[in-house]
């Protein structure tokens, strides 16, 4: 058989896990200058479960799109390295300022160019925006079917085009089933992404998009992709994926930041209880009352 | 997150030593991969930045995995089921990443999927994993064994057995038995040849380490009749064709993660690798040579984690009303740990250095003629890493006990339970000076070139290299040292007696030990000060004192007196 087409959609975020003390502006808005940028944790579980499947099923093809920067060309780099075939750099001015809506429909506008795939996967949220919207907005634009919260696909039947897939819910997994092709979003519970592997580093790092190949080293760069073609990265603009102006960027966001506020968590009432007998009765009678034992 | 590679800025020091050049140039032939193979380097600055990222990826694993899966890996360890043995499960999960990592086949060229390392790097990669897991690291190292299968096997066997190995395929190499273990030539595992020529193997071998492994070499006595390491072959043994069953595997008191297995050979199939008779004498040599490398790499891993550990806990440690870091005890302790680190770590990669010269030059000399300078390049860097194996594998398994014993006593009460990971260093590090040759056959191997002045010349060559203007007291004090040397080795040889010599042997490795390594940091701490300075004002004042030691017992040694250490 010929394999699956895959697509993966990855982002380029700052690591909000190391939060240091400039980590926000005075305007309350993120410092992205103080904090790294990262391949989006959960992204990285989607390109895993990516690669599993191109592992199960030789001849499958990974292709990686991020909408962002120039520089977020580094996620496609990182996905080169462990393993994706391809990669995509969704990048423009005119696309800043997206919010959920305008970011869906720029990838699903992406996703439509590169057409004729099987699966796309991404994570279940960017722990920048915490949203968890963009991969379900895409699959409703797409008309596909969406499985959300994935931990890990069981099976692809390629004669039947179906997949079977293990998602996590509250207090437990279910096992569904859905037809080709659908959407993905997987939950960082799944399996974590392995590790770069050291031909692919030494094969792809000097893979670039075109908006990287200035400055002092544009020449040398272009001579280097000239010679060896799998180091360009394909670098799109809006108008190569046919966007329509009005729903991208600032413009075909309908979502306005009022206002953000520091909030500082404070502990509500607070009991003190001595271990006498009386107290330790009062409290178990409160939590069955309450419903929290029975 | 967290990096074995770099978070130590000192390993990188090493990549960029001036004889990496010649290094990088030899073993990539001038760069003549670079329009053969899409991840080959175009030039020495390509081939040093592919290092690092493959070193990068090795620190990222062995922090990230290998290090968390330790402890479950020394409580669970191998099990036995069916003549099967069955690795813990956490080394399981080691293999899958490193095999996704792209790590095996490190040395072995492109052509059979390898990643051209040369020994200086591929020793860089082994102190990483050591630090992370030293048992884990003997798996994954083992695969090194195919170092001698490329050099004497047939190209057929080369192209059967490397590419499997550089997908990740474990290996062993099946030498000790009951009754061979420090001295091989009595090996008695029984080789012989159906009619069809056909090789069959049948015996026991036993301490093998990963011995149920995908590829074996073994060394058996093809020549019935012999006795000695004459009749001695070597053959590779594939566990596809079956007939080799572990029959036990050892309880140990460290490095749970590497089984050590016994195994019982019943009529195996197996291939002769090279030429008979020349199993031990030269085969076995060059792959001990080459595991010894492996012992120092993994011993300076292990100095590095003892270090990182005991540093740990005396910044956090308060006693007194301050951190135990503050008091001289326990600083005195902390930093010559750094310093035999930072010393011990030089000697394993000049050696390396000189092994990876010779080797490459040995390579080449396998297509086509060397010139008369390359065949003298060749002798002198052979020679050197033939004296240096054995002080770095023996200098460098005994820093590592010391240093995780330092790190017991750093803890205090809390290096003795085992929730600490100091205990399992302590374990761990209690073999590097017994397996691939004990310390005191290391010192066997080395006071040849003592006696000889083969590094009395190194000494002289070192001396004369230019330090920085601040260190040129310390180098007087080195040259000191040098000179003791010189004057022992007259007393020794003066005796006119074997046995004298070979009881003082130990005091003369110890002297030029500490000697050479006095002149490494030297040099070191010139190029890089902010990395080094401080280890060699820490380092040089105990070398003294340790040559002092020695020498003293070397200049007062009455040889009448040998008469009341003889203990038969």
């Amino acid at each position: 058989m010929k394999g699956f087409k895959i697509i993966v959609l990855a982002k380029q975020v700052p690591d909000t896990r190391n939060v240091g003390k400039d980590a926000m502006t005075a305007e309350g808005t993120v410092n992205r200058a103080a904090l790294p940028a990262v391949f989006n944790p959960e992204d990285l579980n989607a390109l895993e479960q990516a690669l599993r499947l191109k592992e199960q099923f030789p001849g499958s093809t990974i292709s990686v799109v991020t909408m962002g920067l120039p520089k977020s060309a580094e996620v496609i780099r990182e996905a080169l390295y462990r393993g994706a075939d391809e990669g995509y750099v969704v990048t423009d001015r005119t696309l800043g300022g997206a919010d959920t809506l305008a970011t869906s429909y720029t990838l699903s506008q992406a996703v439509k160019k590169i057409g004729d795939f099987d699966i796309i996967l991404g994570g279940r949220q960017a722990i920048d925006g915490d949203t968890a919207q963009v991969g379900p907005q895409i699959a409703e634009k797409l008309g596909l079917t969406q499985v959300t919260y994935a931990e890990e696909i069981l099976s692809v039947d390629p004669e039947k085009r179906k997949i079977v897939i293990k998602r996590h819910i509250d207090g437990g997994v279910e096992t569904v089933e859905g037809p080709l092709p659908l959407v993905v979003t997987v939950n960082g519970s799944a399996a974590p992404c392995r590790p770069r592997n050291c031909k692919r580093v030494c094969k792809y790092k000097k893979a670039t998009i075109p908006a990287e190949r200035t400055g002092d080293n544009a020449e040398a760069l272009n001579a280097l992709v000239a010679e060896r073609p799998y180091l360009n990265i394909t670098q799109w603009g809006a108008a190569d994926i046919e966007c329509d102006p009005k729903q991208i960027g600032k413009a075909g966001s309908p979502t306005n930041v009022k206002a953000v506020k520091n909030i500082v968590f404070m502990a509500k009432e607070s009991k003190t209880l001595t271990s006498s007998d009386e107290d330790i009765n009062n409290l178990v009678v409160e939590l069955i009352n309450d419903k929290i034992i029975g | 997150m967290a990096n074995y590679y770099s978070d130590h800025p000192e390993l990188e020091f090493h990549l960029h030593h001036p004889l990496m050049k010649r290094i990088v140039d030899l073993k990539e032939r001038n760069y003549e991969d670079k329009d053969k193979f899409e991840d080959a380097p175009v030039d020495y600055e390509d081939a040093i930045e592919n290092y690092k990222q493959i070193l990068e990826i090795t620190g990222d694993v062995a922090a990230n995995v290998i290090a968390p899966n330790s402890e479950a890996v020394d409580l669970e360890g191998p099990h036995l089921e069916n003549g099967r043995m069955i690795y813990a499960s956490k080394t399981y999960e080691n293999l899958d990443v490193t095999r996704k990592a792209g790590l095996y086949g490190a040395s072995m060229p492109r052509r059979f999927g390898g990643l051209n390392l040369p020994n200086t790097t591929f020793s860089m990669l082994s102190e990483v994993i050591s630090a992370a897991d030293a048992g884990f690291q003997n798996v994954w190292s083992l695969q090194s064994c195919i170092d001698t299968l490329y050099e004497f096997g047939s190209e057929e066997q080369r192209a059967k057995y490397i590419p499997r190995v550089s997908a990740g395929e474990t290996m062993s190499m099946d030498l000790t038995e009951p009754d061979a273990g420090s001295d091989l030539q009595r090996v008695m595992l029984k080789a012989t040849q159906d009619p069809d020529g056909t090789w069959r193997l049948n015996g026991v071998k036993r301490f093998i380490t990963n011995g149920d492994s995908d590829i074996h070499l073994v060394l058996a006595r093809s020549e019935e009749g012999t006795h000695d390491g004459r009749g001695l072959s070597m053959f590779i043994y594939d566990k596809r064709d079956g007939g080799v069953d572990v029959r036990h595997i050892e309880h140990k008191l460290g490095i749970h993660g590497s089984p050590t297995c016994e195994l019982t050979y019943k009529n195996a199939k197996a291939e002769l690798c090279g030429d008979r008779k020349l199993g031990l004498i030269k085969y076995v040599m060059a792959l001990m040579n080459g595991a010894r490398l492996g012992i120092a790499a993994q011993s300076v891993g292990v100095e590095q984690e003892a270090y990182n550990e005991a540093l740990a806990y005396a910044k956090d440690r308060a006693q007194f009303n301050s951190k135990i870091i503050n008091f001289p005890a326990v600083y005195d302790m902390l930093s010559r740990m750094k310093a035999k680190l930072d010393a011990g770590r030089s000697l394993l990669y000049m050696t390396a250095r000189y092994v990876d010269i010779y080797k490459a030059l040995e390579d080449i000399q396998r297509d086509r003629k060397l010139t008369p300078e390359e065949r003298a390049e060749l002798k002198k860097y052979s020679k050197l890493a033939d004296a240096f194996t054995p002080l770095a594998k023996g200098m460098n398994s005994e820093y590592a006990n010391q240093n995780a014993y330092d790190a017991i006593s750093v803890h205090g009460g809390s290096g003795f339970i085992m929730e600490y990971k100091c205990q399992r260093l302590y374990r761990d590090a209690r073999i590097f000076s017994i397996y691939e040759g004990t310390t005191q056959l290391q010192v066997v191997a080395a006071i040849r070139y003592i006696i000889n002045g083969t590094y009395n010349q190194v000494l002289a060559d070192m001396l004369a290299q230019p330090v920085a203007e601040n260190l040129q007291p310390l180098q007087a004090r080195a040259k000191a040292m040098a000179e003791k040397l010189a004057a022992c080795i007259e007393k020794v040889k003066a005796f006119e007696n074997q046995e004298a010599q070979d009881f003082l042997a130990r005091s003369l490795y110890d002297i030029t030990g500490n000697t050479v390594m006095s002149l490494l940091i030297l040099d070191d701490a010139t190029r890089a000060p902010e990395l080094f300075e401080k280890s060699a004002r820490v380092y040089i004042p105990y070398a003294e004192a340790e040559v002092a030691r020695a020498a003293a017992f070397i200049e007062n040694f009455d040889i009448n007196n040998i008469e009341n250490y003889r203990m038969a």
